[in-house]
């Protein structure tokens, strides 16, 4: 039995289990604030933002490329979102209006992860150069429709996404929950997920056995995008505000958050549950230096820090593989 | 021999070496005379590689080894002490430099010293030219590397190792990816350092040129030395004996298929440059070898069967239907299998697990009724094929690197039998193969035709097809130029008329 679950957990995550369990008790003991409610309600809060966008970059990472726009794509839906509201009366939009844009948002972040893939798919260009040229694309975009600033003032009943709570748990949370399940799914039990694995590891061998690989590097870009759109809506629910440039600092954490939970960097290998558990830890640090009065900037650079222990630990121990993947 | 006989270039007695509890080598004693071309022959994992690395001083031997370099007793070996020596390996993988020229890569150790200088770029092309003027070889100096065809790369790679004098040369698997006319250059070049003093150890699966080049045969097998024979009067067969340990009756296999209905026929197809006017047909249950050297279109060919390129003209008829593929995966539908000559980056998925690398075809097949991988079915169909293949595994989840290549190559067989096809392509199938497991490869291979499965077999080893195959086609230009019944024709007149 415990041979099973181990097994069905993999390799990493007992350690990741184990590095969180640390965090809380290091934090717990130095701050009186840490181990209550309160602190664990703005982590739920906190953590899907960052958690969405690093479920945008896993699978690009998995199938052994990037997805460097993924910060300007979620901005780019959130301003979507932001101007259907707007065509319909800000503050007073009607729920219609608030599902429409969302609509909308999702069309653009797929289109967005689309467009990257079929130019990734039909003309072999390297993955970093083509998100990299998306990225700068809809930056400039953004800048130039909304000329730098912020676009503010949503209807109220958006905080009840943002902000509320369903089931006892804080809604962003739940929605962070859902998309990792989807993705755990997809990775771990459907064709696009296998596919996605094999061409990781060898894009020519996964031709020469019949899989269709154009289409799974189209499919993977267009789900990072509409990743990066729920993100985008999240985001802008949650700040009542959408900027271009918001959450630029994020966009190599999400990189670093799937090297933290045992995504392989070059690709073929990677699970959902080990990532999720790098984001709690992620999250607890940045939260616990927060509390100790650090400032944000602090914190960033904690996590860098962290991260580049983790690699020398690995490096020291070799026993925490990154070639794993399922538990079946 | 006169007196005073010079000492041989390397002696080593009781050498034995364990890795984690496998013996690797067990009491071993390897000579090489000065001036001599050895063969050193075994199957994988019988040690030979173990034994370079102890002689160039990469491992060290467990205590009792006596190792002598030109009759000097070698308390310890390092690499150093054997670059000094004059000994000189030349792996498998070359360990060249491919963005940088002909002359860098052979003369770039001139460079090389303990404090920054500029780069003589007069001393660095000499030193190439020299070298290549002792092999007997004219090369662009200015060419970058990885334009270079496989044997010119070797022959670089030897070049670099006559720049600090080498005179004793190993030479890993030298051959294996030589097309017959770029073997006979490497084995005059051998044969000319040999005349010159410098002693060649080959090390090689394929046996002919061992024979033909060595004066001496040292052959391992699991780790222990089964003796040391002199290349005159050895056969390929009693080599492949001793190296395996077991006997091997080769005999003509083939049959008439009179009744059997067509299952591939092919009329005129052609892809400029790649192939011309092709025409051949394979039927159910028949076994039909393809051979000719390299280049001679082959693969190519197998490529647009496989729907992976389109033909410019001609036809293609699967059970009497004509078919045009748009993709591969349009020919996996209507029932052909490809097992592509390169097994490492195209046959396998290597890093991936061996149970997904088995259902990589099948995936509809392994899907339940919601549209998921069904881990029950998955395990199922890997288990069916490990059991029916005999194939060698640890478990399922191991990486499929981790297997031998016969391994990887039944794993490669199951995916795609996995597919139930109506022909399958065999592309070179025994490359990087050991000669035991060949004829288990070949077993299966006779065993699906039995079955009923059509079978083109495309090998550029002559006697693999002359042996296996029902009818063999020589392939050269292009074109295939006749067809031959194995019973009607002798193995050497075949050779000859396909290695020219």
């Amino acid at each position: 039995m415990i041979a099973r679950i181990a097994r069905a957990l993999g390799p990493e995550v007992p350690a990741l289990l184990g590095f969180l369990a640390l965090v809380i008790a290091v934090f717990g003991l130095v701050s009186p604030r840490f181990l209550t409610a309160g602190n664990f309600a703005s982590i739920a809060f906190q953590l899907p933002e960052l958690g969405l966008l690093t479920l945008a970059m896993m699978i690009p990472i998995v199938s052994g490329g990037l997805n460097l726009a993924i910060i300007y794509t979620a901005n780019m839906a959130g301003l979507t979102l932001a101007w259907v509201l707007q065509a319909h009366g800000g503050p007073e939009a009607p729920a219609w209006a608030f599902a429409l844009g969302t609509m909308a948002a999702l069309a653009v972040g797929a289109a967005a992860g689309g467009l990257s893939g079929a130019v990734i798919a039909f003309t072999g260009a390297h993955p970093i150069l083509v998100t990299l040229a998306m990225m700068i694309f809809l930056r400039g975009l953004g800048e130039y429709l909304t000329r730098g600033g912020d676009i503010s003032g949503f209807p109220p009943f958006l905080a009840a996404i943002g902000h509320g709570t369903a089931f006892g748990l804080p809604v962003p949370l739940l929605i962070f929950g859902l998309a990792a399940f989807a993705w755990h799914l997809m990775l771990g039990r459907m064709r696009h997920g296998f596919s996605v694995y094999m061409i990781g590891s060898n894009p020519a061998a996964a031709r020469y056995s019949g899989l269709n690989v154009r289409r799974t590097l189209v499919l993977l870009y267009t789900l990072s995008g509409l990743m990066c759109a729920i993100a985008g809506i999240l985001m802008l629910t949650r700040f009542n505000s959408v900027r271009v440039g918001h959450g630029e600092a994020l966009l190599l954490v999400t990189v670093l958050a799937c090297f933290l939970g045992g995504v392989d960097p070059f690709g073929g290998f990677g699970r959902v549950l080990p990532v999720v558990i790098a984001l709690f830890i992620l999250q607890a640090l940045s939260s616990g230096l927060n509390l100790l009065g650090a400032n944000q900037h602090l914190a960033t650079a904690v996590w860098g820090l962290f991260l580049i222990g983790v690699m020398v630990l690995r490096h020291l121990f070799g026993r925490w593989p990154f070639r794993r993947r399922k538990g079946n | 021999m006169t007196d005073p006989a010079p000492p041989p270039a390397i002696a080593l007695s009781r050498v034995s070496k364990t890795f984690g509890g496998v013996r690797a080598l067990d009491d071993v004693a390897f000579e090489v005379r000065q001036g001599e071309v050895h063969c050193l022959a075994g199957e994988n994992g019988c040690g030979k590689s173990t034994l370079i690395k102890i002689i160039t001083g990469v491992y060290t031997p467990e205590p009792g080894a006596e190792i002598r370099y030109f009759g000097e007793r070698m308390e310890a070996v390092t690499p150093e002490a054997a670059r000094r020596a004059g000994i000189a390996v030349i792996w498998q993988d070359l360990a060249l430099f491919p963005e940088m020229s002909v002359a860098e890569n052979i003369a770039f150790e001139t460079l090389l010293g303990p404090r920054p200088r500029l780069v003589r770029h007069a001393r660095l092309r000499s030193v190439a030219e020299a070298a290549l003027a002792e092999l007997g070889v004219r090369l662009d100096l200015d060419a970058r590397l990885r334009t270079l065809p496989i044997a010119e790369r070797q022959i670089v790679a030897i070049a670099r190792a006559l720049t600090h004098e080498a005179r004793v040369l190993f030479m890993d698997e030298p051959t294996s990816s030589l097309t017959q006319a770029e073997t006979d250059r490497l084995l005059a070049i051998v044969r000319r350092l040999a005349s010159r003093g410098v002693a060649v150890v080959f090390v090689s699966h394929r046996l002919a040129e061992g024979l033909d080049v060595a004066e001496r045969v040292t052959v391992l097998r699991d780790g222990r030395l089964v003796g040391v024979h002199p290349t005159a009067g050895m056969t390929q067969s009693r080599l492949t004996e001793l190296m395996t340990g077991k006997t091997f009756d080769a005999a003509v296999t083939a049959r008439d298929l009179p009744g059997a209905p067509v299952v591939l026929e092919v009329r005129g197809l052609t892809r400029p440059g790649e192939f011309e006017d092709v025409s051949l047909t394979v039927r159910a249950g028949e076994v039909v070898g393809l051979t000719g050297l390299i280049g001679a279109g082959r693969t190519e060919l197998c490529h647009a069967l496989f729907g992976m390129t389109r033909p410019a003209a001609g036809s293609i008829r699967l059970l009497g239907r004509e078919v045009r593929f748009r993709s591969n995966r349009d020919a996996v539908a209507a029932g052909i299998a490809y097992v592509p000559e390169d097994r490492l980056s195209l046959g396998l998925i290597q890093p991936q697990s061996i149970a997904d690398n088995t259902v990589i075809t099948v995936l509809p097949r392994i899907s339940g009724p919601s549209g998921l991988i069904s881990p029950a079915l998955k395990d199922r169909l890997v288990a069916h094929w490990i059991a029916e293949l005999a194939i060698k595994i640890g478990t399922p989840a191991d990486a499929v690197s981790t297997l031998s290549g016969g391994n990887q190559q039944r794993v490669v067989l199951a995916k795609w039998l996995a597919t139930e096809p109506k022909l399958l392509i065999l592309d070179s199938p025994t490359v990087g193969v050991d000669v035991g497991a060949r004829a288990g490869i070949f077993r299966i291979v006779r065993g699906l035709a039995d079955r009923g499965l059509a079978i083109l077999m495309v090998s550029d080893e002559v006697p693999e097809v002359y042996f296996n195959a029902d009818r063999v086609l020589h392939m050269a230009g292009g074109r295939i130029v006749r067809e031959y019944d194995p019973r009607a024709i002798a193995l050497p007149v075949l050779e000859e008329a396909v290695y020219g």
